[in-house]
C-alpha cells in the first residue's frame, strides 16, 4: 500500500503503526535479522486499531472522510467501471463547466449516460474543477445530456460529490437556481433507468440537481444533506467552526439516511475508507450499480417514471391534527 | 399604545435575506415609518394600501391572510390541508429544540407551518393557490410546506385548474435536514405531472425568495413574476460575499436585476397583482 499523502487526525495512530511495519519489513528484506514475529504482531494490532477507530466514527469524522483528498472522485470510478467513454462538454449556452464530467460510455458493455461532480487534486486541478462546485452551465450541460439519454434510451448513472453549487455573481446572473430547478423536473420525467451514487459529499441543491433518480445509493462514509455542516452552523450560531455540532444535528450519514428510507443501499467501503483502496471501492460500486440497474431494466418506460415519482412523493414526515 | 412600533427595520439594500418584519402584533404603533423613504404614515393608511408605502412605493411584507384577500375574489377562498402539522424527524436541537421552536412559532403566528393553500377564484376563474408565510421561521420549507405545495399541483392536476404559488422564503428548512432537501424533488416532480393538463402555473416571487425554493418549483413557473425590489436568488448575499470576498454591486439579485438578465418575465406592482393575474389566466388558462 502506498503511503497516504494526507492523514486525518483520527487516522494518525494507524498510519504511524503502518509506517513502523513498513520499516520493519524493509529491514527484514536485508535478511540479517528476522522480524517476522514482530511484524505479524504489529499487523494484528493495526487491524484491531483500525476496527476500533472505524467502528465508532462520529458524523463529523465521516464528513472528514468524505472530503479526504485521496478519496476516489468521479473520474476514478469512471476509469475503473466504464469503457469507451466519450466526454461531451457543451452546454450550448455559455461555457464548459469542468465541475461536472459527463458523456456516454459502456457499463458491462451496455451504453449508458454517465456523469458526476468532479473535484480536483491539487491547486491547479481544483481551479479547473472549481472544487467540484458547478455553475449554471454544468447543470445545463447535464440537462442537455438527459434529453439525449431519454431520446436514445440510455440508462443514466450519476456520481454525486459536491460541496454545493457555486455561489458567485456570474452564477446568479445566469440563473443558478433556475438551472438546478429545471434539472429536478427533467430528471423526474425520464423514462429510462437512473441511479445516483453519493461517493463523497452531497451538499444541498447542488447535489440534488443531479440526484432525482430511481435509486439513491451511498458509499458508507459519504454524507448527503440540505446544507453543509459549516454553513448550517454559520447560520445557526454565526460561527462556521461549529461544524462538528451541526454534523451531529443534521443526521447526514449514509446510515442515518438509510434509516429514514431515503437511500436504497449503503455501499461498503474498503477497511479504513475508500481512499485506502480505490480498486476495491470501485468494485463494490460496480456490484451495486449492476444489481440496481438489472432490477430497473425489468420496468417499462412508464413504470420507471411512476417508480421514481412514488419514491419522491412519499418523502417527508408530518401528521394531520385537528 | 406606542406611537412607533419597535420592529427592526430591514432596509431594501441590507445584504441579509433575513426579513420582512413580523405581522402586526400587540404593541404595534399607530404610525409607521417606511423602510424605503423613512416617511411616516398612519398604519391604517398603510394597511389600506396593502402595505405599499404611499410616498415611495416600497413593498413591505404583507401578512399571509391578506395575500389571499389581495388577489382572490371576495369570499372565494377555501383553505385546504390546514391540518398538516410538522414533526421533528431528526430530533433537531440548536439553541432551542426544533419542537419548542415550532410550538412557539405556532403560538406567535397562529400558523402550523409556513404555507397556506387551497382553492379560490380570480375574476371568476377557479385556481389552485398557495402562499408562503415568511413570518413562520423565515418561510422555510420542510416536509409540511413541501407536501402542501405538492398538493397545490396535485389538485390543479386532478381538477384541471391553473396553479398559482406566492413564494417568500429563505429556502429549505435546516431543522428537517434531508427531508427538506427532498421536498425540492417532490414538488418539482408533482409540478411535472401537472404540466400534462395544459393549465398555466404562475409563480410569484416576493421578498425574499432564495435557496431551495428558488431552486425548485418557484423558478419553474410557466410565467415567473416578481414584486418590485424583491431579493431573489440561489445563494444569499452574505454567502456570496463570503465566497468571493467582494462587496456585491447595488441592486444585485433584486427583481429589476433579474428582469434585466432575462431570468424573470415581469415585475408587477402589488396593487396590480389581481388584475395582472386575471389577465394571464384569461390568456393562458
Amino acid at each position: 500500500m502506498t503511503k497516504p499523502a494526507h492523514a486525518l487526525d483520527f487516522e494518525r495512530p494507524l498510519i504511524a503503526l503502518e509506517s513502523k511495519i513498513a520499516e520493519l519489513k524493509e529491514l527484514s528484506g536485508g535478511a540479517r535479522v528476522d522480524f517476522t514475529d514482530e511484524i505479524q504482531k504489529l499487523e494484528k494490532k493495526a487491524k484491531r486499531l483500525q476496527a476500533e477507530i472505524f467502528s465508532e466514527l462520529s458524523p463529523w469524522q465521516t464528513v472528514q472522510l468524505a472530503r479526504h483528498p485521496n478519496r476516489p472522485y468521479t473520474l476514478d470510478y469512471l476509469g475503473r467501471l466504464f469503457t469507451d467513454f466519450f466526454e461531451l462538454e457543451g452546454d450550448r449556452r455559455f461555457a464548459a463547466d469542468r465541475a461536472i464530467v459527463a458523456g456516454f460510455a459502456r457499463f458491462d458493455g451496455e451504453p449508458v449516460l454517465v456523469m458526476g461532480h468532479q473535484k480536483g487534486r491539487g491547486t491547479k486541478e481544483n481551479m479547473l474543477r472549481n472544487f467540484g462546485m458547478p455553475r449554471p452551465e454544468g447543470y445545463r450541460k447535464a440537462r442537455r445530456l438527459f434529453d439525449l439519454a431519454e431520446r436514445f434510451r440510455r440508462p443514466v448513472i450519476i456520481f454525486i460529490d459536491t460541496p454545493g453549487a457555486y455561489p458567485g455573481i456570474g452564477a446568479e446572473e445566469r440563473g443558478q437556481a433556475e438551472a438546478i430547478a429545471t434539472n429536478l423536473e427533467v430528471m423526474s420525467s425520464l423514462s429510462v433507468p437512473s441511479i445516483s451514487v453519493v461517493i463523497g459529499e452531497g451538499a444541498s441543491g447542488g447535489a440534488l440537481g443531479l440526484g432525482v433518480t430511481n435509486r439513491i445509493l451511498m458509499l458508507q462514509y459519504a454524507w448527503y444533506n440540505v446544507i453543509s455542516p459549516e454553513s448550517c452552523s454559520s447560520i445557526l450560531y454565526r460561527d462556521s467552526t461549529q461544524g462538528k455540532k451541526s454534523a451531529e444535528a443534521l443526521k447526514l450519514t449514509a446510515k442515518d439516511l438509510a434509516g429514514f428510507g431515503i437511500t436504497d443501499e449503503i455501499i461498503p467501503e474498503p477497511e479504513g475508507g475508500a481512499h485506502r483502496d480505490h480498486d476495491l471501492a470501485a468494485e463494490n460500486v460496480r456490484g451495486a450499480i449492476r444489481r440496481h440497474l438489472a432490477e430497473l431494466e425489468k420496468l417499462s418506460p412508464e413504470q420507471l417514471v411512476v417508480d421514481r415519482y412514488k419514491k419522491f412523493r412519499a418523502m417527508g414526515v408530518f401528521t394531520t391534527e385537528e | 399604545m406606542p406611537w412607533f412600533s419597535k420592529q427592526k427595520k430591514v432596509k431594501a439594500r441590507e445584504s441579509t435575506p433575513a426579513a420582512p418584519p413580523p405581522p402586526p402584533a400587540k404593541g404595534e404603533g399607530i404610525w409607521h415609518k417606511c423602510e424605503g423613504c423613512e416617511s411616516v404614515v398612519a398604519r391604517a393608511e398603510l394597511e389600506r394600501e396593502w402595505n405599499v408605502c404611499p410616498s415611495c412605493g416600497q413593498h413591505e411584507a404583507l401578512p399571509i391572510r391578506r395575500r389571499f384577500e389581495l388577489v382572490l375574489d371576495p369570499g372565494s377562498f377555501e383553505e385546504l390541508d390546514a391540518d398538516l402539522t410538522p414533526q421533528d424527524p431528526l430530533g433537531f436541537v440548536d439553541a432551542k429544540k426544533y419542537r419548542d421552536r415550532l410550538k412557539g412559532t405556532y403560538k406567535n403566528t397562529g400558523l402550523r407551518d409556513a404555507f397556506i393553500s387551497g382553492v379560490g377564484s380570480i375574476a371568476g376563474q377557479q385556481v389552485s393557490i398557495g402562499s408562503f408565510a415568511f413570518e413562520f421561521m423565515g418561510g422555510s420549507m420542510g416536509s409540511v410546506v413541501g407536501e402542501k405545495v405538492t398538493r397545490v399541483f396535485d389538485r390543479a392536476f386532478e381538477r384541471r385548474l391553473p396553479a398559482i404559488v406566492f413564494s417568500s422564503t429563505g429556502g429549505a428548512r435546516m431543522q428537517e435536514g434531508i427531508f427538506s432537501l427532498m421536498q425540492m424533488a417532490k414538488t418539482s416532480a408533482a409540478l411535472h405531472r401537472f404540466r400534462a393538463v395544459r393549465k398555466p402555473y404562475v409563480s410569484v416571487m416576493l421578498h425574499p425568495t432564495t435557496g431551495g425554493v428558488a431552486a425548485s418549483f418557484a423558478w419553474l413557473g410557466d410565467v415567473v413574476i416578481a414584486e418590485p425590489k424583491a431579493l431573489i436568488g440561489f445563494a444569499g448575499p452574505r454567502v456570496i460575499e463570503q465566497t468571493i470576498r467582494e462587496k456585491l454591486p447595488p441592486g444585485f439579485q433584486r427583481s429589476e436585476f433579474l428582469l434585466e438578465h432575462g431570468m424573470i418575465d415581469a415585475i408587477v406592482h402589488r396593487h396590480d397583482m389581481r388584475d395582472r393575474l386575471g389577465q394571464l389566466l384569461s390568456l393562458l388558462g
